[in-house]
C-alpha cells in the first residue's frame, strides 16, 4: 500500500512531465534495440565463420601417425640401462596409416553415451590425370550419409546431388577449384593415379565449394568404399574415425580416454583450432563492449533528465517532506521513476531490436566464399535479449541513483523560506 | 485534559552561520497545552519562522530540547522525524504548497495515503469530509492549479487536518491572501479552535490575527518576551 502511494506519486511526475520522460525512455529504446540488432548481428556473423572451420571439423579425430617408434632397442637391451641413449636420424619403420582393430574402436564409440555419431574417413592422394599434366589433389573417402548427417556435407555440395556418391559406383564430388581447372563438368569421366600407382576411373557427379579457396583447389570426396577400391584394401581399411560429440567441450578427456585404451592418435578440437575460439571470443567481446558503450550513453540521458526533473520538482519534494515522507520514500520515488524508464524503454528496445534483427536476415548477402549463405545471419539468441534487458535496468537504476540521493537529501526548510 | 503539555521548548538556541555566525534563537522556553490557539508574533526578522521549522521537526541544527506530546525528539533519526511529522503535525505554509501533479481530493489524503492505516475508500471519505469544513467539497476534482490563492490555503488546512494531528503549525497562513481571504482563514482556525478544541501554533505578523488567539507569544531578537508570556 506504501509501495503504491510512492508508484502512484512517481507517475504523476512523469506525466507531468511526459516529454522529458519520453525523450529519456527513447534514449533507452534506442540503446537496448542497438544492442540486441548488433550483438544478434555480429555473433550471427560469428556463428557463420566458425561454422566455417568447426563444423566440419570432428570434435575428436583418431588416426595413426607416420612416426618412429618411440621405443627403440636400445632402451630395451639390459647393457644401457643406465645410460642415456641419444640415436640420430631414426627412420619411422613401414608402418601402415591405417586405424587397427577399427571395428572394435567404431562398437565402442557407438556404445558411449557422450558420442553423438561417428564418421569413418580415408584420405588418399592422388593425381588427377588432365591430358599431359597431373594435378594433385586428395581425394576423402566418407560415409556419405553419417558426413552428411554430422558435418552438413549436403550444405557445400553446390552442383549436383551428393547422394549419388553413394548410389553411383566410382563417382566423385570434385572440388569447385579442380573442377575448374579440369574442366569438368558433372557426367565427366576423370581419371586419376593413386601414390600406389592404381590408375581409377571416377564420374563426376557434383562440385564441393567450401568457401576455403585453397582447400577446394585439391579437395574432393569418394564414397569409402571407392576409396578403398582405389588403394586396393579390403572394407575394413579407414584411416580416420571422425567423432561428434554431444557436447565438444568433453571432446579433450575423451581423446585422452580413448589415446590410452586404443593405442591411437586422437586429437581433438580445442587443440587443433585454439585460434578460432580466440578469434570469437575477442569478436564477442568488441560487440559487447560497444552495446555497453551505448547503454551508458543513454544512462547519462536519463541522469541528466532526472537532475532537471529535481530541480523543477524542488517544491514538490519540500511538501512530501514537510507532510511526512523521509528520505528514503523521496528516494524511492526517483528510483521509481529512472526504473520505469528503464522498464519501458528496455521492453521496446528488446521488441525493436528483435525487429531489427528480422529486417537484417532480409538483407541480401552472396559472396563466393560462403555458397550456403544467401543473407546476412542473424543470432536470435535469448541470452542477448536477457542481458539487454537486464543491463537496461542496472544502467537506468544507477542513472536514478544519484538524483534520487540528491533528492533524498533536500532540505524542505530551505526550499520554504528560500519563497 | 485541558492541561495536557502538546510541544515544549527548551532552552531552544539557533545560530546561523552565514555570512558570519549570528544566534537567531536565545533561549528559547515555552509550552503549549492541548486545545490551546496559540500565535507567535514579533517584527520579520526575529526568528519566529526559524522557531517554527524546528517545532515541526523539519530543521534539527539547532540546541536544547524539543518534546512532542512529552516525548524528546531532540537527536531523534531523520525517518523517525517524518512518522512523526505525517502522524502528529499539520502544517500549513505561507505559499500554499500543494501538489500541482494531483488533485485537490488526493492532495488531501496524501498525509493519509502516506500513514497508511486506513483503506483508500475510506481516505476518501475523510478527506471529503474536511473539504467540507471548508465548503470546497465541489472543488474536489480539480487540479490544485486551477484553485485561487484562497481556496489553496483551504485546501491546504484541510490537508493539515487529514491525520487528526496533535498540533497544527501554520508559518504565517494568511501573509500571502487579501483581506477577505485572510478573513475567511482566520475563520477557519477558530473555528477550528472553538469546535474541534484543536491545538494550533501560527506565526503571524498580523495584529489583528493574533489579538482573535487565545495566547500571544511576542519575539523579538530570538528571544520571547517575557512580559507577554
Amino acid at each position: 500500500m506504501k509501495f503504491k502511494l510512492i508508484i502512484e506519486i512517481a507517475f504523476a511526475l512523469m506525466i507531468a512531465r511526459l516529454k522529458q520522460t519520453i525523450v529519456a525512455a527513447t534514449g533507452v529504446v534506442f540503446s537496448i534495440t542497438m544492442f540486441v540488432a548488433l550483438l544478434g548481428f555480429m555473433n550471427g556473423l560469428n556463428q557463420l565463420l566458425d561454422g566455417l572451420i568447426l563444423n566440419r571439423t570432428p570434435h575428436v579425430r583418431f588416426y595413426n601417425e607416420v612416426k618412429p617408434n618411440p621405443n627403440q632397442p636400445i632402451d630395451q637391451a639390459k647393457d644401457f640401462k643406465d645410460f642415456y641413449n641419444i640415436i640420430r636420424s631414426v627412420k619411422p619403420a613401414a608402418s601402415r596409416t591405417s586405424i587397427y582393430n577399427s571395428e572394435a574402436l567404431i562398437k565402442t564409440l557407438e556404445s558411449d553415451k557422450r558420442v553423438l555419431g561417428i564418421s569413418p574417413k580415408i584420405s588418399v592422394q592422388v593425381f588427377f590425370n588432365v591430358g599431359n599434366t597431373d594435378v594433385s589433389g586428395i581425394i576423402d573417402g566418407i560415409d556419405v550419409v553419417e558426413e552428411n548427417r554430422l558435418f552438413a556435407f549436403n550444405d557445400y555440395v553446390i552442383a549436383g546431388n551428393f547422394m549419388d556418391l553413394k548410389n553411383t559406383s566410382n563417382s566423385i564430388i570434385l572440388g569447385k577449384g579442380a573442377a575448374d581447372r579440369m574442366m569438368a563438368s558433372i557426367g565427366d569421366v576423370i581419371q586419376a593415379t593413386t601414390s600406389q600407382g592404381n590408375r581409377v576411373q571416377l564420374k563426376v557427379v557434383g562440385y564441393y565449394q567450401s568457401g576455403l579457396g585453397d582447400l577446394d583447389n585439391v579437395q574432393s570426396y569418394a564414397s569409402i568404399n571407392t576409396a578403398q577400391k582405389m588403394l586396393g584394401e579390403s572394407a575394413s581399411y579407414v584411416t580416420d574415425m571422425q567423432v561428434k560429440l554431444k557436447d565438444f567441450n568433453q571432446a579433450p578427456v575423451l581423446a585422452k580416454e580413448f589415446r590410452e585404451i586404443f593405442d591411437i592418435d586422437a586429437d581433438d578440437i580445442q587443440t587443433v583450432n585454439a585460434q578460432f575460439e580466440t578469434g570469437t571470443q575477442i569478436r564477442t567481446l568488441i560487440s559487447y563492449m560497444v552495446g555497453v558503450t551505448l547503454l551508458i550513453v543513454s544512462g547519462f540521458g536519463i541522469y541528466n533528465i532526472l537532475n532537471m526533473m529535481i530541480y523543477e520538482k524542488m517544491d514538490t519534494i519540500a511538501i512530501l517532506k514537510a507532510i511526512g515522507f523521509s528520505g528514503r520514500d523521496v528516494n524511492n520515488i526517483f528510483i521509481t521513476i529512472a526504473i520505469t524508464i528503464g522498464i519501458v524503454g528496455g521492453s521496446i528496445g528488446l521488441i525493436f531490436g528483435f525487429l531489427a534483427g528480422l529486417g537484417i536476415e532480409k538483407i541480401p548477402f552472396e559472396t563466393e566464399a560462403l555458397p550456403t549463405v544467401k543473407t546476412f545471419p542473424v543470432d536470435f539468441n535469448p541470452k542477448y535479449y536477457i542481458i539487454g534487458g537486464v543491463f537496461s535496468l542496472v544502467t537506468t537504476y544507477f542513472a536514478g541513483f544519484f538524483p534520487a540521493r540528491k533528492a533524498s537529501g533536500v532540505d524542505p526548510v530551505d526550499i520554504i523560506r528560500g519563497k | 485534559m485541558k492541561e495536557k503539555v502538546v510541544i515544549e521548548a527548551k532552552g531552544v538556541n539557533k545560530y546561523f552561520y552565514s555570512p558570519v555566525k549570528t544566534q537567531v534563537l536565545n533561549d528559547v522556553t515555552f509550552q503549549v497545552k492541548r486545545g490551546e490557539f496559540v500565535s507567535v508574533m514579533g517584527k520579520s526578522g526575529c526568528g519566529k519562522s526559524t522557531l517554527l521549522y524546528i517545532l515541526s521537526t523539519m530543521d534539527t541544527d539547532y540546541e536544547g530540547q524539543l518534546f512532542l506530546d512529552n516525548e524528546l525528539v531532540t537527536g531523534k533519526h531523520q525517518n523517525f522525524l517524518s512518522q512523526i511529522r505525517n502522524k502528529k503535525i499539520g502544517f500549513v505554509f505561507q505559499f500554499h504548497y500543494l501538489l500541482n501533479e494531483f488533485s485537490v481530493l488526493e492532495n488531501v489524503m496524501i498525509p493519509g495515503l502516506k500513514l497508511n492505516q486506513r483503506s483508500r475508500e475510506e481516505l476518501e471519505h475523510i478527506a471529503m469530509e474536511k473539504l467540507k469544513i471548508f465548503d470546497m467539497q465541489d472543488h474536489a476534482m480539480k487540479k490544485a492549479n486551477q484553485l485561487s490563492g484562497g481556496q489553496k490555503q483551504r485546501v491546504s488546512i484541510a490537508r493539515s487536518l487529514m491525520n487528526d494531528p496533535l498540533i497544527i503549525m501554520g508559518d504565517e497562513p494568511t501573509g500571502n491572501l487579501d483581506k477577505k481571504n485572510s478573513d475567511i482563514v482566520f475563520n477557519i482556525f477558530k473555528e477550528l479552535a472553538q469546535e474541534f478544541h484543536q491545538t494550533m501554533l501560527i506565526v503571524t505578523h498580523d495584529q489583528e490575527f493574533a489579538s482573535g488567539t487565545d495566547r500571544i507569544i511576542n519575539m523579538e531578537d530570538g528571544r520571547i518576551l517575557k512580559s507577554e508570556m
